[in-house]
């Protein structure tokens, strides 16, 4: 379960950002999933972004879980993006038989944001101002290599 | 195509969710090393990844062998063995079919595999045990 810990989730607005920059093992995948669902509650999020641009392989394990993880957070009011997906990856994915289920995924960073902010609407973007936004957003940075 | 450097043979164990991530890393390094490019490199270490996963969870133990291997018109491709006793799959075919699955497994490791390989074997005894065996060629 620690190694989930190595990831971290940001909160930023009234989203979870989750860059994954490791590699990760199944009880990995499995502590993140449930880092997630904790801090959604804990947070009252209304979206979760994972980055998972740093990523080399999805395999159908890690594939389900984010469907998984995309699945749980709607019952919990919260919708899931996920940002970067390599080119190769996303090859892999589909000549392996997954859809990602459910999933919403984008090609970076600031289309995901949009995504979720378009899905809260204007009026709803709780307590944070929109310079903290983006102040908070470019400390986390755009991955370098999808530029 | 490749650096024309000879690559020693891997055997990994695989006895635990870790090997899995220590089983992808490795092909990946032998088939960035033999210079397969990079979407070749992503399917191998993720057919790794779903045949040594198989291996751990179905079986408890086994091992994998990647071998760097030539073929006839001289190409040079990467060979993944799979191992592992036990019971052995009872019914391949169905073993074989989108979406099939004996447990709580993703029913996607199989078939999949296959799709992301040029070569794919499987040979099963009962009681005995499973090898898989799956090549890409550069």
């Amino acid at each position: 379960m620690n190694g989930s810990q190595r990831i971290p989730i940001l909160k930023v607005g009234r989203v979870l950002v989750v860059p994954v920059q490791v590699d990760m093992d199944d009880q990995t995948v499995i502590g993140l999933q449930e880092r997630i669902l904790s801090e959604l509650e804990r947070t009252g999020a209304r979206g979760v972004l994972i980055d998972i641009s740093m990523l080399e392989m999805v395999d159908s394990f890690i594939g389900r879980m984010l469907s998984d993880i995309a699945a749980m957070a709607r019952i919990m009011d919260a919708r899931t993006v996920v940002v970067g997906i390599q080119p190769a990856v996303a090859i892999t994915l589909v000549e392996l038989g997954l859809e990602l289920r459910g999933v919403d995924t984008v090609l970076n960073v600031d289309e995901g944001i949009k995504l979720l902010r378009a899905e809260f609407g204007a009026n709803d973007e709780g307590d944070e101002d929109e310079s903290g936004f983006g102040g908070e957003w470019n400390s986390f940075g755009e991955p370098s290599h999808l530029a | 195509m490749g650096s024309g450097i000879r690559l020693e043979s891997r055997a990994i164990s695989l006895e635990s969710e870790h090997d899995i991530v220590v089983a992808r890393g490795e092909v990946r390094a032998m088939a960035v090393a033999l210079g397969f490019r990079l979407i070749d490199q992503t399917r191998l270490a993720t057919v790794a990844s779903e045949l040594a996963r198989n291996v751990v969870k179905y079986a408890g133990r086994g091992q994998m062998i990647a071998e760097p291997t030539e073929g006839t018109d001289g190409r040079a491709g990467l060979r993944l063995i799979f191992e592992a006793s036990g019971r052995g799959i009872p019914d391949i075919p169905a073993a074989m079919r989108d979406g099939f699955t004996t447990g709580r497994g993703l029913g996607q490791g199989l078939p999949g595999s296959q799709r992301l390989m040029h070569e794919f074997k499987i040979e099963s005894t009962p009681e005995r045990g499973t090898r898989v065996t799956v090549v890409r060629w550069i």
